[in-house]
């Protein structure tokens, strides 16, 4: 009985492996992706799928610097206006031209959508008018130097076919009318999302005929389904099979600094803090991480290299910044804090605290790559210089209300952004909700200078301008250690050997960049 | 009772004719043993931080740490010694066991009794509630109540005791009804003695022994759920891995070869079990009059 | 008649009203949706809109009025995460975990049958006590970790299996199904027969005890003695006696096993309404996780009353309403 199913079984297999056609590719992808309207959800998985069938007016390149995307080129006209001029001999997938019309509506459609969550983009702009079919202009009530940014979150539909759209209208395919580099074939939710080549595509036409986006959230799934053959790429490389990988001559990797960085929020704002005592447990009068040496001890009692190769395995590269290397306002004359074990007992006890004391460390545990495992090995480093430090890891869905709560004393957060300004904007600028400032600073560090160089900085048009003033900026806050950085991810892919990618800071994984 | 239950002093005779069932309590006997005294014998206190050492991740078994000393089954990611962390675990995984079923057994008692001595809306409510929970599947229950309560051994606990009392809870109501009509009770009644007191002396010996060997079986559907639960990610405390949390550690390590995270800590966990099984199967044997077979 | 099945409704309507607020309450007290449903950069003013048009800014209990409201014209609300109506979501993902667990069912019984007969004939054999140490086996395995363990063997050291997912579908009645393609063949295997193991040592332990039981009855005894063959014996007489526990012990198990595909179907990535709601619990789509309950409640209550009936059917002496003990 047994052989023959045995032999039953391989048949099965060799079939399976011989139905794939030469130019179809299928991604194992990492996270679900909700829906297909590419004005409701406001999620990475979506966004992706975005990308296949739409465009915006402003793309980003692989190292996360905007470039010009169904606009040709833009320009501000003076601090408050500005001007984008289209691509001629555009078409969307049903053959109808693009237009200044069909960017009007979808600036409009994001604004209006009920429960849409890209409204937040649009809604400066004060106004908007095609002068002619292929120049808008847009204003903005002070001036803004951050709207061809915003703009490159808004996906362009197309008027006739969206123009009562609902977001089931999407999901069916009735309104997924683009003109991105792939037409929308299928989407079964929980699923895969299946996609056919554009051929028309102002870009380029893409290598492939067919693409399927497979949704395999559990990692040893999805790495399995990269071995078995069963996907012929996959993103979010799980670090324990990189090794694997790496000697596996049947596949390929795909690897670029990401955009995200993990760092530790201290509670700069509390005396007594929640989660801070001695060493006994009993609760100490001042709060020891209000103390900029304090923070610096943190800093040099963790080892980055070593989380960086062991935890990491390498998939990471030691931080001293809010944003990775290739980002609008990295400031590069910042090194990451060395190792120093001794230095951090030194500068604790200078502090007042040659005993040490005790805290815990709240983290995510289903967010970020290794999140659990990178809270244990700062714990395990911190306890060697005297700061005994427990550990909390929660899932995002508790972690996030509690930590906006103010609930945490040491709170891991990452954080991915397209500029330092804006990392800066929201992780450490004074909480100003009007503004929209500060909506992350669970520290709550506050820097009047750091403030008015922001200001400044988003009413800059010039981009060099800009950048030298979020440098400045960066470099108020780093000194101040206001926030104890970790790691950049580094964003890795794998796929079949034969398949090329270019891989991306933000992190995005693209069928048309694969080839 | 149509067969008097079967004498304690004679059951492990009785008990030791299945060799394989001897064999099961015997290594069930060493692994609580080796369990209990895991904080004396564990060449690592696992849950403490500040003895692990990050250089020692990962090595495989038999390699050497960074102080000298030989990883007899392996590290985890941390540099948590696999056999101290499997020893603890078993700890954990016994405990969350053994209180569960223990704490659903007095409860389930309390209720039971409770329902068939007091009737009317107090029964009501007690036995819709048992139905309530028996119409449900065990783990879903168990999975909305951990999604609720948060992490923790305490929570855990709570979880597995709900999804369990009802059983118990009908059963000593069942016997409880039976028992309450006979002579022995109305005199005793008569006699003025206080409810409690009956209960306890009179109804409460009549009602254990069927349930020893349901709680038996329990122990290790309860062991099991909570490794399912820990591996779903709502459990315990990463920092205090049972075996079910340390089996979704090395879960992600499996492909890469890796195996020992795993692999040991899953090989525990199906020898307690197992041997928690086998030994019940036979205790229901001996118990169980319409299967005295020998 | 009537009055039972009234009964047996209501019940069923008390048991979805107590469930639902305490679920409601429950995932209230864990924390706050809108916390992981705005994008990062979001303002104030927008969170504030969000939560306007979601309903949360209202107290809880009027919350759970407007919910029971909705609820009785059949809507269960409409998903945080998706936007789309949650028993949408529930229903089109329902055909694949009913199609898992009938596979794993039909598993359960096709092997779980002879294997207890076998045992059940041959008690003292080797091949009897094999398979009951082989069920006890099934018992004690956690199903996690033999989906792992089938993976690592079938999918990465021999290849032959796929690793996850479910294959193409067909529609069948305008349900669609993967079990008519041979891809979907493929991908149902290595799931069913995770999902199965409980239930086939289940089932062989139940064949072989009711398998011994029936050949001590007196009139199998006296059908052997008679000098029927042993095949018929076994075909007619012992069957008919194992089959209908067998059958209501399965039906009742129905239920759980949908249940327990939460895990093969997250080790599988079987895109299911397990999976869904492990996945709703980690961003508090709060409308899915009760939806997935009162659907599920709904189906226990189907099912518990189809074995009901089945059973008042097959015997006599089960009186419908009067189930004191």
């Amino acid at each position: 009985m047994i052989p023959p199913i045995f032999g039953l079984f391989a048949l099965l297999g060799a079939l399976a492996l011989n139905a794939v056609q030469a130019a179809d590719l299928r991604i194992g992808m990492a996270a679900d992706i909700t829906s297909m309207d590419p004005h409701a959800v406001n999620i990475t998985p979506n966004n992706n799928i975005g990308w296949h069938v739409f465009d915006a007016l402003v793309h980003v390149d692989a190292d996360a610097r905007i470039v010009p995307g169904l606009a040709q080129s833009w320009r501000a006209l003076d601090g408050t206006t500005w001007e984008f001029r289209l691509r001629r001999d555009v078409r969307f997938h049903d053959g109808s031209p693009f237009t200044a019309e069909d960017v009007l509506f979808s600036i409009e459609r994001a604004e209006k959508l009920p429960n849409g969550q890209y409204a937040s983009f649009v809604q400066r702009l004060t106004e908007k008018r095609a002068v002619d079919p292929y120049t808008v202009r847009v204003k903005t009530a002070t001036p803004y130097a951050m709207v061809p940014y915003d703009l490159n979150s808004i996906f362009i539909v197309s008027k006739k076919a969206a123009a009562t759209a609902s977001p089931e209208d999407f999901n069916s395919g009735k309104a997924m009318v683009g003109t991105g580099p792939f037409r929308f074939t299928r989407f079964a939710r929980g699923d895969r999302v299946e996609l056919a080549k554009n051929p028309a595509y102002w870009g380029g036409a893409p290598a492939w005929d067919k693409v399927t986006f497979r949704i395999i959230p559990n990692d040893p799934a999805r790495i399995a389904a990269l071995l078995s053959g069963d996907v012929d790429a996959i993103e979010a490389i799980p670090t324990q099979d990189l090794a694997r990988l790496r000697g596996d001559k049947r596949f390929g990797l795909a690897q670029k600094v990401s955009w995200r960085t993990l760092f530790f929020h201290t509670d700069q704002y509390r005396d007594p803090s929640p989660f801070v005592t001695d060493r006994a447990g009993k609760p100490l009068a001042k709060n020891p991480l209000r103390d900029a040496n304090v923070r610096l001890a943190i800093s040099k009692a963790i080892n980055r290299q070593a989380i960086v190769e062991r935890v990491m395995e390498n998939a990471a590269v030691p931080a001293s910044n809010l944003v990775s290397p290739p980002v609008f306002g990295h400031l590069a004359s910042i090194k990451p804090e060395a190792y120093d074990p001794e230095g951090a007992k030194r500068l604790l006890a200078r502090a007042g605290y040659a005993e040490g004391f005790a805290m815990t460390l709240h983290a995510p545990n289903n967010r970020y790559v290794n999140d659990d495992q990178i809270a244990q090995a700062v714990a395990q480093m911190l306890a060697r210089v005297g700061i005994a430090t427990k550990v909390e890891t929660l899932p995002i869905n508790v972690y996030l209300p509690r930590a906006r709560n103010g609930d945490f004393s040491f709170s891991l957060l990452g954080w991915g952004s397209f500029s330092g300004d804006l990392a800066l904007r929201a992780l450490l600028a004074a909480p100003d909700a009007g503004k929209g400032y500060g909506a992350w600073n669970w520290s709550h560090y506050a820097n009047a200078a750091l403030d008015k160089l922001l200001d400044q900085g988003f009413a800059t048009v010039d981009e060099k301008k800009r950048e030298a003033i979020a440098r400045e900026a960066a470099a108020i806050a780093l000194k101040d250690q206001a926030l104890v950085p970790l790691h950049h991810q580094i964003a890795i892919w794998a796929m079949k050997s034969g398949i090329s990618y270019v891989a991306r800071t933000d992190e995005y994984t693209f069928a048309h960049h694969m080839k | 009772m149509n067969a008097p239950p079967a004498a304690l002093p004679g059951l492990l005779p009785r008990f030791a004719r299945d060799g394989v069932a001897l064999a099961a309590l015997a290594l069930l006997a060493l692994l609580i043993a080796a369990a209990v005294l895991a904080p004396w014998i564990a060449p690592q206190n696992p849950y403490d931080l500040a003895q692990l050492d990050l250089l020692d991740g990962r090595l495989p078994p038999g390699a050497l740490a960074a102080d000298g000393r030989s990883v007899l089954l392996g590290t985890d990611d941390q540099g948590r010694d696999i056999l101290s962390a499997i020893l603890y675990g078993m700890r954990t995984s016994l405990l969350a066991g053994t209180l569960s079923t223990l704490g659903a057994l007095a409860l389930g008692l309390l209720l039971g009794l409770g329902a068939a001595w007091f009737r009317g809306w107090t029964e009501a409510i007690i036995m819709r509630a048992a139905d309530l929970q028996l119409s449900f599947p065990s783990i879903l229950i168990a999975l909305v109540l951990l999604a609720l309560l948060g992490q923790g051994l305490d929570k855990i606990i709570i979880a597995l005791i709900a999804v369990q009392w009802a059983y118990y809870a009908r059963t000593a109501r069942a016997a409880a009804l039976a028992e309450r009509e006979k002579d022995y009770i109305s005199a005793a009644r008569a006699l003025g003695l206080k409810p409690l007191r009956i209960i306890l002396a009179h109804l409460l010996p009549n009602c254990l022994p069927p349930m020893t060997v349901v709680a038996t079986v329990q122990i290790a559907a309860a062991i099991s759920l909570e490794a399912t639960l820990s591996f779903l990610g709502l459990g315990l405390p990463i920092t205090e891995p049972s075996l079910g949390l340390l089996i979704a550690n090395g879960y992600a390590y499996l492909l890469s070869g890796k195996y020992w995270i795993s692999f040991f800590p899953g090989l525990a966990l199906l020898g307690l079990i197992v041997c928690i099984n086998l030994v019940a199967d036979r205790l229901r044997d001996l118990l169980d009059p319409r299967r005295m077979a020998g | 008649m009537a009055v039972y099945l009234l009964q047996r409704l209501g019940q069923a309507l008390l048991v979805l009203l107590v469930m639902s607020l305490l679920v409601f309450a429950g995932v209230y007290a864990i924390g706050d949706p809108m916390a992981i449903m705005i994008p990062p950069d979001a303002s104030q003013a927008d969170a504030a809109r969000l939560a306007a048009s979601l309903g949360l800014d209202q107290p809880l209990w009027r919350q759970y009025l407007v919910f029971l409201q909705q609820a009785a014209g059949g809507k269960l609300g409409v998903s945080f995460a998706f936007q789309v109506p949650a028993v949408t979501l529930i229903l089109e993902r329902l055909p694949a975990t009913l199609e898992l667990a009938i596979a794993a069912t039909l598993l359960a019984l096709l092997l779980g049958i002879p294997l207890g007969l076998l045992a059940g004939l041959r008690p003292k054999s080797f091949p009897g006590r094999a398979i009951m140490a082989g069920s006890i086996l099934g018992f004690s395995l956690p199903t996690f970790w033999v989906g792992l363990l089938l993976i690592m063997l079938f999918s990465v050291q021999l290849g032959w299996l796929p690793a996850s997912g479910r294959g193409a579908t067909l529609e069948l009645l305008g349900v669609p199904v993967s079990f008519l393609t041979l891809d979907g063949l493929q991908h149902l295997l290595m799931p069913a027969l995770n999902l199965a193991l409980f239930k086939l040592a289940l089932v062989t332990r139940l064949v072989r005890a009711g398998t011994r039981e029936a050949l001590s009855l007196d009139y199998v005894r006296f059908a052997r003695a008679k000098g029927l063959t042993e095949a018929r014996v076994i075909g007619v007489h012992v069957l008919r006696n194992i089959l209908i526990p067998v059958v209501t012990v399965v039906g009742l198990e129905f239920g759980s096993l949908v249940a327990f595909a939460v895990v093969t179907e997250t080790i599988f990535a079987w895109p299911g309404m397990g999976k869904l709601l492990i996945d709703s619990i980690n961003v508090l789509d709060r409308p899915v996780i009760v939806a997935y309950l009162c659907v599920t409640v709904l189906l226990f209550v189907t099912i518990n009353l189809a074995v009901d009936l089945a059973c008042a059917a097959l015997d006599p002496r089960v009186r419908l309403g009067g189930a004191e003990q």
